[in-house]
């Protein structure tokens, strides 16, 4: 902090330096090509499950669904967004883990508030029983 | 509907004569806002004021003007919304021995209602958006926004908001359901009217107002900041205004989908919230506070920053533990979605979840206190100078410490089996938002106002303001604490009990009170404005103020600062002088500048029109307005003349004028 540092920055410059700030991260052919594929088989393989019947149990059938279509966010998010952990000098990825930190606190509070509002407040009824009503 | 053979009921929807209030209150009340409207009206065209308002204004994208409408917007809604308050304060003060008071339950209830939702979504969140938008780019160094435009439409679409629900004053009714809608009251089959629709749209409309603003104000403050300002170089009102918009943008979208799926079930009978058919109506509870507990942060945490600003600079010492501070308000941003469930323990999810929550909650409150320790250890051998600011700051700290007593007593579970639902909560609330919020944007208006406009506001009737508020306050609300012990619910509007009148007559009193302590503001302005030469302020820094937007002129040029400024240390402009700053006289460019446009206003004018549209069954209506904010916003893409530039004369013009000013100034 010396007493002669400049006290302005030189405006053009200045200027400058911003409109180059959003150019970092743009995909190639071949990213966007391999998203596509990508999801595209994360597409299929739900409906082959579902309409080949192949799983037996629901449970699992839906679990298998779930889990696939996980992994079509993730490849979207890296494939079509451009999530890395360099693009915005790593505000993106730091607004993910937040993003996810906040749904996951969101969904598994209410789950697990509402699984006890439900065990407390319906007594007479088990949540199979709810789910279960006309 | 469309199959209904009644033309008129095509056309009105459920809209008639009817909706019209015959109650003499709100005939009275309706006849006085024509008047003054025609008043207003006429005073703006025999000006000749309509086009500058136009092209200064309404079209601004400047985030100064942005900032000053929402400030104004608050103000004006303030008065509202107190209007409900001092009634609600006179009914529970004579509804007593059988006397049915002057309202009736029907007016009480959308009175009460009102009062929440005004005073949270169209009082406290404009206030508070107005000071982040107007300060915040001057702190940082920044000639505007990152999206000036995005700025103006989300400042009318707030607007906008606040319209539709003002409109539900005198057509239709608006929701007797309390500030938050729980279904199944809120539901079709209990609320069929017109009041919980008018909630819902208007929220949704000032709900996309808010997203939008909190995205553009993270943006601006992330890739906006003045070369040198790292994170840890940013002025405190800076960072807490980067964590409420943080907390904004995350939580509003939880909102806006709570309130689409009570939609769907009004509109089209779907059972997400309703007694049976599988609905589940604690799940809205559960919901809605998700997004409720953040709000109060998200209304307190600027206020903390402007408190950290005004302490500092009037006590003359650079904040107390500033690090502590930041980390504070990061850890408060967190827990903030921690500790929901403490708003309804009572609902009966059980020991374990509610044990978790309350000591969550309890755990909130050591951030606080930290901050609080911080602001009196900044005052602790500080040079201070009791000026209006200060005595709001002190005043804060006296009140906000109390309210959060009471709030560490409600996160009890236990306690609040016992006091939920009943007026201790009520006095705690306001405890905290007035004496946390309200003080803190009142504190905010007398420090930044010579700032905005160049001169002082007058400090006596800033001192009355602040000690009837203060004193007004106490008497308002402690016999609220008294009255909730002993047990009397909240949101009723006649008792039976006559040994309970004197406190209602004394908080009565107090909101009257308060009612001078809103006179004494207005005075306030008014006697500024016509001793503005006497309080004016040359130098741009009428305080000794240690942040960046005091190195700018009061008013600030368009462009904020002719020369960007390079950042060494935070309290950056007390670094500055302490360095022996000059102030450039030479060497300036033409600047680069967004233009002005009428957009933001038109689409927040059709989104009124398409909200009471879907509020009355208008569909005709709602798909003409529908329809006419897609074809206005593609249009605006093809705008392509969004910028110009300030020639580098004028530049030279505007600071050559501030350069002879201060030399008068000196010699």
């Amino acid at each position: 902090m010396s007493s002669n540092a400049p006290s302005h920055e030189d405006a053009h410059d200045a200027h400058h330096a911003h409109s180059h700030g959003h150019e970092a991260s743009h995909g190639s052919l071949k990213s966007y090509v391999i998203g596509f594929v990508l999801s595209v088989i994360l597409t299929a393989i739900p409906f082959w499950l579902v309409m080949g019947e192949v799983i037996e149990s629901k449970a699992a059938l839906v679990a298998a669904i779930m889990i696939l279509g996980a992994i079509q966010i993730v490849v979207h998010m890296v494939y079509f967004l451009h999530m890395n952990t360099k693009s915005e000098g790593g505000w993106t990825m730091m607004a993910l883990i937040f993003t996810i930190v906040i749904v996951a606190i969101a969904l598994a509070g209410s789950l697990w508030v509402m699984y006890h509002l439900n065990a407390n407040m319906m007594p007479q009824m088990s949540p199979e029983m709810m789910r279960n009503l006309p | 509907m469309f199959s209904n053979p009644d033309l008129a009921k095509w056309i009105f929807g459920r809209l008639t004569l009817d909706a019209i209030p015959h109650e003499p209150i709100v005939i009275m009340t309706f006849i006085a806002v024509v008047l003054g409207g025609i008043a207003v009206l006429g005073l703006i065209t025999y000006m000749k004021w309509w086009v500058p308002l136009w092209r200064d204004w309404v079209t601004s994208v400047d985030h100064k003007k942005i900032g000053i409408m929402y400030i104004i917007l608050a103000i004006i809604m303030l008065f509202r919304g107190f209007a409900d308050a001092i009634m609600m304060r006179i009914q529970q003060a004579i509804a007593f021995n059988g006397n049915e008071g002057y309202l009736n339950s029907h007016h009480y209830d959308q009175i009460f209602t009102a009062h929440g939702v005004i005073m949270i979504f169209f009082v406290a969140m404009p206030f508070v958006t107005g000071f982040m938008n107007y300060v915040v780019p001057l702190q940082i160094g920044a000639r505007d926004v990152s999206f000036p435009f995005l700025n103006n439409f989300s400042f009318w679409m707030t607007t906008a908001g606040a319209i539709i629900i003002m409109i539900s004053l005198f057509v239709g009714e608006f929701a007797r359901t309390g500030w938050l809608a729980y279904p199944p009251l809120s539901g079709a089959d209990y609320s069929p009217g017109v009041g919980v629709d008018y909630y819902i749209w208007g929220l949704q409309v000032a709900g996309v107002g808010t997203t939008l603003s909190g995205i553009n104000l993270i943006a601006t403050i992330v890739k906006m900041r003045a070369p040198g300002m790292s994170f840890m170089k940013m002025p405190v009102f800076t960072w807490t205004s980067l964590c409420t918009n943080i907390l904004i943008v995350a939580t509003f979208p939880i909102l806006t989908a709570t309130l689409v799926l009570l939609s769907l079930d009004r509109y089209v009978g779907t059972n997400f919230f309703t007694n049976d058919l599988g609905g589940n109506p604690m799940m809205y509870v559960n919901l809605i506070w998700i997004w409720g507990h953040p709000e109060v942060y998200i209304l307190v945490l600027p206020a903390f920053g402007i408190f950290s600003e005004v302490v500092a600079t009037f006590s003359g010492k650079r904040l107390f533990g500033y690090a502590s501070m930041v980390y504070a308000t990061c850890v408060i941003m967190v827990l903030s979605y921690l500790v929901w469930l403490h708003h309804f323990f009572t609902m009966g999810s059980g020991a374990s979840v509610n044990a978790f929550f309350g000591i969550t909650t309890m755990i909130i409150s050591i951030p606080t206190g930290a901050k609080m320790f911080n602001w009196l250890f900044t005052m602790y051998r500080g040079r201070i100078r009791y000026e209006v600011p200060m005595y709001w700051t002190v005043g804060f700290m006296v009140t906000f410490v109390i309210g959060g007593m009471t709030g560490v007593m409600l996160a009890i579970p236990p306690a609040d089996f016992v006091l939920h639902n009943s007026l201790f909560l009520i006095a705690h609330f306001h405890n905290v938002i007035i004496g946390g919020v309200l003080f803190g944007l009142m504190a905010g208006v007398t420090y930044w106002f010579p700032k905005a406009f160049g001169y002082k506001l007058d400090p006596f009737w800033g001192k009355m303001s602040f000690w009837f508020w203060q004193i007004g306050f106490f008497f308002a609300f402690m016999p609220l604490y008294v009255l909730g012990l002993m047990g009397i619910t909240r949101r009723v509007s006649q008792f039976e009990d006559p040994s309970l009148q004197i406190w209602f007559i004394i908080a009565a009193c107090g909101a009257g009170m308060i009612a001078i302590g809103i006179a004494s503001f207005v005075i306030q302005l008014v006697v500024s404005y016509f001793k503005r030469e006497q309080l004016k302020d040359v130098t741009g820094d009428p305080w000794n103020g240690r942040t960046l937007e005091w190195a700018t002129s009061s008013p600030p040029p368009d462009y904020n600062f002719a020369l960007t400024p390079v950042v060494y240390d935070h309290d950056s402009w007390d670094d500055m002088k302490a360095r022996g700053y000059v102030r450039p006289t030479e060497g300036f460019r033409k600047i680069h500048m967004p233009k002005n446009t009428g957009t933001g206003a038109i689409l927040s004018g059709l989104s009124v029109v398409l909200a009471f549209a879907l509020i009355w069954y208008i569909w005709w209506l709602a798909i003409v307005a529908f329809v006419g904010i897609i074809a206005v916003s593609i249009a605006h893409t093809f705008n392509y003349d969004r910028d110009f530039y300030i020639p580098v004369e004028e530049v030279i013009a505007t600071e050559g004028k501030r350069t002879e000013l201060l030399a008068k100034q000196v010699s």
